[in-house]
């Protein structure tokens, strides 16, 4: 068995105890993340239950594992959607070449002028905020990004001589790009599905900060650090928590991210 | 006789901006049934160019090349995929044509995708060991992947995944130069009975003289994309016409130094 990165599973840990706690808070909080106590309200972490209480007397340790759901949830469905079409427009490029490239890049041009903001405020406009006006917006920025990194990795296979043996075999693009190109760039797409997903986090809780993500009473990180910024020398947990559960999570993303780059790295592989 | 392959006044130029560098220039060349053709000339003299656009791999500036009487870049996409199955290549490069996430036995067997009627399961199996035994390999073998094989062994794959469909041109481009005495013997020898067997015809790329005077038939020498000379092969190694070629013919030994260099990769 040859070591794993340290990065790699420093980054799994966090990202699986961030998974956990989002797929457990569909079953169990400690408290009800929505069931105010006005009684109760702004108490510090350990004075009542583990994170304290917000203004209202919410939770805080329920409301971040929902918030967790919410977020991961968002950000990683828009990434997988969105990353998914960009992949396909991507190895497409790379296959055709001409002008089916020329307009498949031109395409991700104009869509890549549309940051996750700007397309939650048009959309917010028609669907009014939420957490598929979020998603959308959100999914829309992964196409240009996941079309790029995918035809410049397919581009470097398509020059290979096993894709040269493919042709001489008859082969068409559909499928050489299916059993040649896909699975010798997937490690690559893997890459950059942890890391884009942690900017997908980052992006929800920004439009959620701004009011355009999921609506109340829905839990979220970035709502949650929009309110309570009155209380940040008073109640500074009710500031750190969430800003804290979205660095943490997008730390984790990244690292993640970065050790299965390095786990996939053919010079790592020789070494080794 | 006819010939199988007619290459047509047939050039490849590459715009560098810089410059452009003819790759193929005028090319003229005529393979016979049967025949084994070899190809000589320093690095950078294009060969492999030719190699690629007599297979349709690669658009040639001007010029055809005609197999079997059919102007291969006349035929539509279709036309020219079921012509495929009578002409195959052997890369240069063994590190980079062999699928590092395919089995062996998948590889070999890649090409019979162009026959319709070609065995499935136990049958291919046996055809896969067959073939990777013909090569020197074991016919387990097959269920390994590429990065278990040295560079010689990897040739010998792609050599087998080239015979798979019995073409009747095989093109091979420096593909026993990194292979031991013993093993370059059994392929060359594999390669001339095919050609008894099945009248095989071979357009053999090589830096090595020796196996031209081997097993080919005849010897075409290239500079700078251009042909310089072509003949039976003993007439061009005993009385080469060519400065060009006397001088490649005195720096053999160091032309396959070269070779080797060129080959070896991290
Ligand atoms: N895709 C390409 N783009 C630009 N130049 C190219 C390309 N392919 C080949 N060339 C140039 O064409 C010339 C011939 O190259 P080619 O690979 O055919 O030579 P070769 O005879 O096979 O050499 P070697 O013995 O080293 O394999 C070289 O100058 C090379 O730089
Ligand atoms: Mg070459």
């Amino acid at each position: 068995m040859r070591r794993l990165p340290k990065t790699l599973v420093l980054g799994g840990i966090i990202t699986v105890i961030m998974i956990g706690a989002a797929l457990l808070s569909r079953f169990w909080t400690p408290a009800d993340p929505t069931g105010m106590n006005i009684m109760a309200r702004l108490k510090a972490p350990g004075e009542v239950g583990l994170l304290g209480t917000d203004q209202i007397g919410r939770d805080v340790l329920s409301i971040i594992m929902s918030g967790a759901w919410t977020s991961l949830g968002i950000a990683s469905t828009a990434t997988l959607v969105g990353g998914g079409i960009g992949t396909v427009f991507g190895v497409m490029a790379a296959a055709k070449g001409g002008w089916v490239e020329r307009l498949v890049m031109t395409f991700n041009g104009v869509l890549f002028a549309f940051p996750p903001i700007l397309s939650a405020i048009l959309l917010g406009a028609l669907l009014g905020p939420g957490a598929v006006t979020s998603m959308v917006a959100i999914g829309v920025f992964m196409i240009p990004v996941f079309a790029r990194v995918t035809r410049a990795a397919a581009i470097q296979i398509w020059a290979r001589d096993y894709v040269k043996a493919a042709r001489m075999a008859g082969k068409q693009d559909t499928l050489i790009t299916l059993e040649h190109v896909l699975p010798n760039i997937s490690a690559q797409l893997i890459v950059q599905l942890a890391i884009q997903t942690g900017l997908g986090i980052l992006s929800e809780a920004g439009l959620s900060f701004l009011g355009m993500g999921v609506s109340p009473p829905t839990p979220s990180w970035g709502r949650m650090l929009s309110e309570s910024q009155t209380y940040l020398s008073s109640a500074p947990h009710l500031v750190l928590a969430p800003g804290l559960a979205i660095a943490i999570t997008v730390l984790g993303l990244n690292l993640l991210g970065d050790g299965l780059r390095d786990l996939t790295d053919p010079r790592r592989r020789q070494t080794t | 006789m006819t010939s199988l392959l007619e290459i047509r006044k047939l050039s490849r130029h590459f715009d560098l901006g810089s410059g452009v560098v003819k790759a193929l220039d005028n090319v003229s060349l005529s393979l016979h049934a049967g025949e084994v053709l070899g190809v000589v000339g320093e690095s950078g003299s294009g060969k492999s160019t030719l190699a690629r656009t007599v297979m349709a791999l690669d658009h040639p500036t001007s010029g055809t090349v005609v197999l079997d009487q059919r102007d291969i870049f006349s035929l539509g996409p279709r036309a020219l995929r079921k012509a495929r199955r009578d002409f195959q290549m052997v890369f240069q490069d063994p590190y980079g044509s062999l699928n590092p996430r395919h089995r062996i036995g998948r590889i070999i067997a890649e090409p019979l995708h162009l026959m319709p009627d070609a065995p499935k399961g136990a049958e291919r199996r046996a055809l896969v060991g067959t073939l990777l035994e013909d090569v020197g390999l074991d016919a387990a073998d097959q269920d390994r992947f590429p990065h278990e094989f040295s560079g010689g062994q990897r040739q010998r794959i792609a050599i087998a995944r080239a015979l798979i469909t019995k073409p009747r041109l095989l093109v091979a481009d420096e593909a026993t130069s990194a292979l031991d005495l013993t093993v370059q013997k059994q392929i060359l020898d594999l390669i001339l009975d095919l050609r008894d067997r099945h009248g095989i015809s071979v357009l053999f790329i090589t830096h090595n003289i020796g196996v031209v005077q081997e097993i080919c038939d005849r010897v075409a020498v290239m500079q700078h994309g251009k042909l310089v000379e072509v003949g039976p092969t003993q007439e061009v190694l005993d009385a080469p016409q060519q400065a060009y070629t006397r001088r490649l013919l005195a720096a053999e030994p160091r032309l396959d130094v070269i070779g080797r260099k060129s080959r070896s990769r991290p």
